[in-house]
């Protein structure tokens, strides 16, 4: 294909993606290390109040933005190299609450808060979504063929759903005494409040997460064992290996690539967690990295966005997806010089 | 045929049933107890005794309920509805769709059989269980308390509608755009080896793993804006692209851009090259071979990436929350700002009934699309 039918192929979608993806994130780099906010004068503004004989007069300095003719605001850009950062990021207060050892006082700031969470939320559902997948599709394998279309319809259910939607549901079953809490108090005998504390949200993100997931990394696995090849397995049995060893020692390996697919891909999802703060109106108790940047470009109270703390609060965010993607491309990597 | 040495004894056929079956009920249960919430007063809806939300009492009591006859007729005119759309739409569409549109034909037939059911359900069977009902005796006694009220409040009342009919112009636009754009550019990076090709690939890649977040903070101040910088080239009638649905389209046919051109290349590597090489002998071009001779065999793959492209656009919450405003809100974000106000239980019931409208339609997509689902699923899995 010479070059130039290949550019009037592959032209528009790299325009849109330079114009919707490339540029925001300049823009948001440029912004990281910019301030724009109205532009404030003090003015002595001197008020007096009628009294007895003589009126009782104060002054005192107020700050107001200044006005342009038209009666809009003005605003000015600064540089403030760092300064952004070190506001999301809090560094003072980290570093006393490390000094005194305290591991709730970094919980008070929302970054760290944010990071720990989503670090967290990502390292503890990984093996659950491949663990739970891979059960799945094995059951599934197992079952008859009559009966597997029907079941892999509701097996898409979970995934398919719209995840505001389906933690919400997951948050109707559970808030106050919803259907599944009274079931758990009735089968643990004891009085539950499970959107009271951060750690029992957190569990049910999880849970949410695991149930949204898992169903994905099925039907890649039942794909996958779809390829098994038999004769392997047969002279196994015959060999006598045990139903765990052939899992271990045959399966398993077949399916490792697979399984590495779903692993990065469940990585780079689940570190974007941020519907599951909503759709469980956590924000009280738990948030996630991605909620943090949400959270500074939605307006607040005076209707301002802060936008240069969101861009930071976004670079920062990108440095963990940097690391996470080192390895998922030294992998394509080494395809694309394999099939050369 | 499963060898002799592969057989599984009866305990672990027994063992493995009875998970798949603890799976299936782990999978529906959230979505089909919050459909039968959503029919249930307040009281019935949060009631701590399961029964009492299935059979309703307190709904019963306030005068609306579903009689045997009526859930049986209610049952087949489901039934008859799954029937007809996985048996006949298909081919119909096929039939009657004008040659090289399709995906419009498969839109369309969406939106009518979704009219159409809506029609058939909430205003045909009323009219002919209201008739039938004193004829049949006992069966025609309420024995399930349940209501449609809330369906009613989120629809008209707090117009709903309204998101609905934003939801479908932002998600048919991302469908069309992005397949448009997307299955030009699968097809080049497809048929091109070059390197050039392959750091378009991992620089998809990278920008398939951003958080969304990030890139909407890029676009904010820039959309809000943009009258300013937009007047000197469009002058004074530069729009603010802050609210528009067309620049929500926009931002998310370039999000999902990525995830389809690594999808679509993986469908059009599949398609053997000696089939454009020929249409070239026969002196197409390369416009030419890729309209006439790739697309025609392409369909099942395009179709299997549009439906991920609506289900992206469909689902999203944060960019359309934050790009849209709230006269132009479409139904995700819009439920988010509902129960927002949530404070009785009666908001509550109401809010569990607009996430059901808008699960509904990915029920029917589920059920009309398993198959290229997985096989979407897979293909992008197998090609890495």
């Amino acid at each position: 294909m010479k070059p130039r039918v290949f550019a009037a192929f592959v032209g528009p979608s790299i325009l849109m993606m330079l114009l919707f993806i490339a540029f925001p994130l300049l823009s948001v780099f440029w912004n990281s290390f910019n301030v724009t906010q109205p532009v404030y004068e003090t003015v002595e503004v001197e008020s007096c109040t009628a009294g007895f004989l003589e009126q009782t007069c104060t002054t005192e300095m107020k700050t107001r933005p200044i006005l342009d003719e038209a009666g809009e605001i003005v605003r000015q850009t600064e540089f403030v190299g760092l300064q952004t950062y070190r506001n999301v990021l809090e560094l003072d207060r980290l570093g006393e609450a490390l000094t005194s050892g305290s591991w709730a006082a970094i919980q008070n700031i929302d970054f760290w808060k944010a990071l720990r969470f989503t670090i967290m939320f990502t390292l503890v559902t990984l093996p659950l979504v491949v663990g739970f997948g891979l059960g799945i599709a094995m059951l599934i394998n197992n079952a008859s063929k009559l009966i597997r279309g029907p079941v892999i319809f509701v097996s898409l259910l979970p995934f398919i759903i719209t995840p505001v939607i389906g933690a919400l549901s997951i948050n109707w079953l559970f808030r106050g005494d919803g259907i599944l809490t009274a079931f758990l108090e009735w089968w643990l005998a004891r009085d539950l409040a499970l959107f009271a504390q951060a750690w029992t949200i957190e569990l049910l993100m999880m849970v949410y997460r695991v149930w949204h997931v898992a169903p994905f990394a099925a039907i890649i696995f039942y794909a996958g064992l779809q390829t098994v090849n038999q004769d392997s397995i047969e002279s196994a049995v015959i060999d006598g290996a045990s139903r765990w060893q052939r899992l271990r020692l045959i399966i398993i390996p077949h399916l490792m690539p697979l399984i590495i697919f779903v692993a990065m891909i469940h990585l780079m999802d689940s570190y974007r967690v941020f519907e599951e703060v909503v759709g469980f109106r956590a924000e009280g108790y738990v948030i996630s990295l991605q909620w943090l940047t949400y959270d500074f470009l939605k307006p607040d109270q005076a209707g301002n966005r802060s936008i240069s703390r969101a861009s930071a609060s976004a670079m920062l965010t990108m440095i963990g997806i940097a690391i996470l993607l080192v390895p998922l491309l030294k992998r394509t990597w080494r395809d694309h010089k394999g099939t050369r | 045929m499963t060898s002799k040495a592969l057989r599984q004894p009866a305990s672990l056929r027994i063992a493995s049933g009875a998970f798949l079956a603890l799976w299936c009920l782990i999978a529906a249960f959230p979505i089909a107890w919050i459909t039968v919430m959503s029919f249930k007063s307040p009281v019935d809806a949060f009631d701590s005794n399961p029964l009492n939300v299935i059979f309703g009492p307190a709904t019963r009591a306030g005068g609306s309920g579903w009689s045997i006859l009526e859930i049986v007729l209610g049952l087949a005119v489901i039934y008859i509805a799954a029937r007809l759309t996985v048996r006949r739409v298909p081919t119909l569409v096929a039939s009657y769709s004008p040659g090289g549109y399709v995906a419009l034909g498969w839109v369309v037939t969406a939106a009518l059989v979704g009219v159409a059911f809506v029609l058939a359900f909430f205003g045909l069977l009323p009219i002919v269980t209201d008739l039938l009902t004193p004829l049949v005796g006992p069966l025609g006694r309420d024995i399930i308390g349940a209501t449609t009220e809330h369906y009613q409040t989120v629809w008209v009342d707090r117009g709903f509608s309204n998101n609905f009919a934003n939801s479908l112009i932002v998600t048919a636009g991302v469908v069309t755009i992005s397949l448009s754009v997307g299955t030009l550019a699968g097809y080049g990076l497809a048929r091109s080896g070059s390197t050039l090709a392959f750091w378009i690939l991992i620089v998809a890649l990278i920008f398939r793993a951003l958080p969304h977040s990030v890139l909407v903070a890029g676009y904010l101040p820039v959309f809000i804006n943009s009258a300013e910088w937009l007047s000197p080239i469009l002058g004074e009638n530069a729009p603010t692209l802050y609210g528009k649905p067309a620049a929500v389209i926009a931002v998310l046919v370039a999000i999902n851009q990525p995830f389809t051109i690594w999808m679509l290349r993986s469908f059009f590597s599949n398609i053997p090259a000696d089939l454009d090489e020929a249409a070239r002998v026969d002196g197409c071009s390369h416009f030419k071979a890729f309209r006439l001779v790739i697309m025609p065999v392409m369909w099942p793959g395009v179709i299997t990436t549009g439906l991920f492209s609506f289900l992206l656009a469909y689902n999203d919450f944060l960019v359309t929350s934050l790009l849209l405003d709230a006269s132009n809100q479409t139904m995700v974000p819009a439920i988010a700002g509902m129960f927002n106000r949530e404070t009785t239980t009666t908001d509550q019931v109401v809010a569990v009934a607009a996430a059901v409208s808008i699960t509904a339609p990915l029920f029917l997509l589920v059920m009309v699309f398993q198959r290229q689902i997985v096989s979407g699923l897979t293909a992008g899995a197998v090609k890495g």
